[in-house]
């Protein structure tokens, strides 16, 4: 296995040293690529973590040492490859890409290198009796948004009526099979293989539902190096050094001397095989593709603002409660709130949603709706807390007293004295929490949720730009939260204590 | 000193503070203090800054534990080292408190103010408590402002408002810290008349104030304390 050192460095410092390096020699060729759960794609090599392996990793040196320059890479999560390579933060993308209609609508693609075949998976217990997407009705069938599989799972959602579950990465979906959050899910073969390898308890189907292709891709402008490399590509196809990549890494079949036959006669070789993508938004105009994305926009929306006003009452509800244990209670709980408040301010929110859905799966199997309203109600709780409890310190002690001396008990110095007041004093913060809970809401796609700015994102690389994905998804979350804002500034003004 | 024909039984004492010893860490606030107060009288008491009678009103009205002595108004007892929650609330249906800076509640109309205890302390019908506030607020001349917010009020009829609240449950004993701190002669005047009313009316006051003109006019007796303790032979009528 041959290994190349590499150097992650970030796009944006990349993008700004690449004017320096392009101008000296050697020049380096900047190759961008997911490591997250990439093997064989891309992933740190076990032994030294500072080193990359695989097979993108073992193509994209051979494609800079045939051109005379360095592999340098570029670590980019899976789903911004096209656009940062697009906007120039690398030379080329490679990382398991597949070959599809936007892609080629959009940028350089390169001549396809591997042919992989969409199989769908199921529990051992289920392998005889869904074989087929058409097995599948009323079914939840996971797989890695932005893919070609999603893709054919939403013309399956409406064909067969199974449920399309997206995921950001190739290896919960089979985690999530194999405890019963899905029963299917759809993958290329080499992700399922390399999957089957390392887990039990689930079995690949035999029948090919989809076949793809894996490319590299390039900004439309570098048409020439694109070039350059399909020369290189095909002189690797015939003269076996693609095939020992391949070999290498386990994944050579006899799917690739077809395909590379089929490559070095000339013959043109579609995106997709099996799966009909004449309806793919690439290949409308943008206005067609914006109007026939706008429904599913708008039902993302809806999940957005429910998802947003259950957790946010959820918050509000438990960061009272905080709030209200910290400035009443003992000793011993006003310790465990603030070990409660400071462990959830001190740790991403991205964390603890992932530790609420996959981490405790073991003991509690949420479902994913649940968990990303847990987890985001939870979080915020914190920080509202911390505003009732500035608000509620913030009533004057005469108050308090006052009531007490009326011979009120305090319960009810709190419900009818204090809490009102502190309400009002709260309310602005809140508004203002409530208003970046509904763009936070967003952070729950890792949990499969399909909201706003995820299935933007879906419109964005399925279309091969994010102009109209982008100015639809502003428009929408600013219909949701402006309303919010003017609710707010009305209840403002009409629980102001202070005169108009 | 106030000359006006009130007639007080020498034996009907309402309030009896006895030995009173209260300490704030290592201070000594209050060294053995002993008040007695007849039904219908009006007390100064009177002394320099951190003398102690603001602390002696907050301890009469259950805001400050003593350590030792006792208080007794009405019939409740407190004793040292803290009353349990049915004693303070038995007292606070005997006691109405004044604070300096009247302390009305921000968010609720002068009205909402006066009704609060009532309703909710109290269990006083909703509109037998609206009834009775309006007319404590017409007996203080501040009717008319009953749906204004406290922030709406002038510092005077802030106080009457405060006034009214205490004695919205009828308490026979009402407690005022620094009633004329921020009046104006006029308004000083209009106060004195006012307690004095309710003096007439049977009920007993007991202020802590600088002002010894007021107290001079207004009190039927006048307590000076220095020190947490009261300087001998000062109670006088």
């Amino acid at each position: 296995m041959s290994v190349i050192l590499v150097s992650a460095v970030s796009a944006i410092s990349a993008g700004s040293a690449f004017s320096v390096v392009a101008a000296q020699a050697p020049r380096v060729l900047r190759w961008a690529g997911d490591p997250e759960g990439g093997a064989p794609f891309v992933e740190a090599d076990p032994s030294r973590l500072d080193r990359l392996v695989g097979f993108d990793v073992e193509i994209a040196g051979l494609l800079a040492s045939r051109i005379g320059r360095t592999p340098e890479f570029v670590n980019i999560r899976f789903e911004s490859i096209d656009q940062s390579v697009a906007r120039g933060d690398a030379d080329i993308g490679m990382s398991g890409i597949e070959d599809t209609p936007a892609r080629r609508t959009a940028l350089a693609v390169t001549s396809p290198y591997y042919e992989f075949r969409e199989v769908i998976s199921v529990r051992d217990g289920d392998a005889s009796r869904f074989r087929s997407l058409a097995d599948l009705r009323d079914k939840r069938v996971g797989t890695l948004g932005g893919t070609i599989a999603y893709e054919i799972l939403l013309r399956a959602e409406r064909e067969h009526g199974l449920h399309a579950v997206s995921y950001e990465d190739d290896v919960h979906p089979y985690s999530d099979l194999v405890i019963g959050r899905l029963d299917a899910v759809l993958l290329d073969n080499v992700l399922a293989e390399r999957r089957h390898r390392a887990m039990r308890g689930f079995t690949i189907q035999p029948e090919t539902v989809a076949i793809g292709h894996y490319v590299g891709v390039l900004s439309a402008s570098n048409a020439l190096l694109r070039d350059s490399f399909d020369d290189i590509l095909r002189t690797a196809m015939r003269d076996g050094t693609l095939e020992r990549i391949f070999r290498t890494w386990g994944v050579w079949n006899e799917d690739q001397p077809k395909l590379y036959a089929r490559v070095l006669a000339g013959e043109p070789i579609p995106p997709v095989v099996g799966f009909d993508t004449s309806g793919s938004v690439a290949t409308m105009s943008r206005w067609e593709a914006a109007r026939q994305y706008l429904p599913s926009l708008l039902r993302a929306s809806v999940v957005t603002i429910v998802l947003s006003c259950l957790a946010m009452g959820l918050a509000v509800v438990v960061g009272v409660l905080i709030a209200t244990g910290r400035v009443y209670g003992g000793r011993i709980a006003r310790l465990a709130l603030v070990g409660y408040v400071e462990l959830i301010r001190g740790t991403p929110i991205l964390l603890q949603l992932f530790v609420l859905y996959y981490g405790l799966a073991a003991a509690i199997r949420l479902p994913a709706f649940v968990a990303a309203l847990l987890g985001l109600a939870l979080n915020y709780a914190a920080y509202e807390s911390e505003i009732y409890r500035s608000a509620l310190e913030a009533i004057p002690v005469g108050q308090l007293e006052a009531a007490r001396t009326l011979g009120l008990s305090e319960r009810q110095v709190l419900t009818l004295v204090r809490a009102p007041q502190a309400f009002r004093l709260a309310l602005a913060p809140m508004t203002n929490d409530f208003v970046a809970m509904l763009k936070d809401s967003s952070l729950v796609s890792v949990l499969t949720v399909l909201e706003l700015t995820k299935q933007t994102q879906i419109f964005a690389t399925n279309l091969g730009s994010w102009v109209i994905p982008g100015t639809l998804c502003a428009a929408l979350y600013l219909a949701m939260s402006l309303p919010l804002a003017a609710l707010a500034r009305r209840m403002e003004r009409q629980w102001r204590v202070t005169p108009s | 000193m106030a000359g006006d024909a009130v007639v007080i039984d020498a034996a009907d004492l309402v309030m009896r503070v006895d030995g009173l010893q209260l300490q704030r860490g290592p201070r000594a606030i209050l060294q053995g203090v002993s008040v007695d107060v007849r039904r219908g009288e009006m007390i100064a008491v009177m002394g320099p800054s951190g003398s102690g009678k603001t602390t002696i009103l907050r301890a009469i009205a259950g805001l400050e534990r003593f350590q030792s002595g006792s208080i007794s108004v009405d019939g409740v007892a407190l004793t040292g080292g803290g009353a349990s929650s049915d004693t303070l609330r038995a007292l606070r249906r005997k006691v109405g408190m004044v604070f300096q800076f009247h302390c009305l509640f921000e968010h609720l109309t002068a009205l909402d103010n006066v009704c609060l205890a009532p309703v909710h302390a109290h269990r006083v019908p909703a509109d037998a408590a609206k009834r009775r506030a309006m007319e404590l607020l017409a007996a203080f001349g501040v009717d008319h402002r009953a749906g204004a917010l406290p922030c709406q009020l002038s510092g005077g009829e802030a106080q009457r408002v405060a006034i009214a609240r205490a004695l919205a449950v009828d308490p026979p004993v009402l407690l005022m810290d620094e009633p004329t701190a921020s009046l104006d002669p006029e308004r000083r005047a209009e106060l004195g008349a006012l307690l004095n009313g309710l003096r007439r009316q049977g009920r007993t006051l007991l202020i802590s104030t600088h002002d010894e003109d007021f107290a001079q006019e207004f009190a039927t007796c006048i307590v000076r304390l220095r020190d947490g303790v009261i300087v001998p032979d000062a109670r006088s009528a």
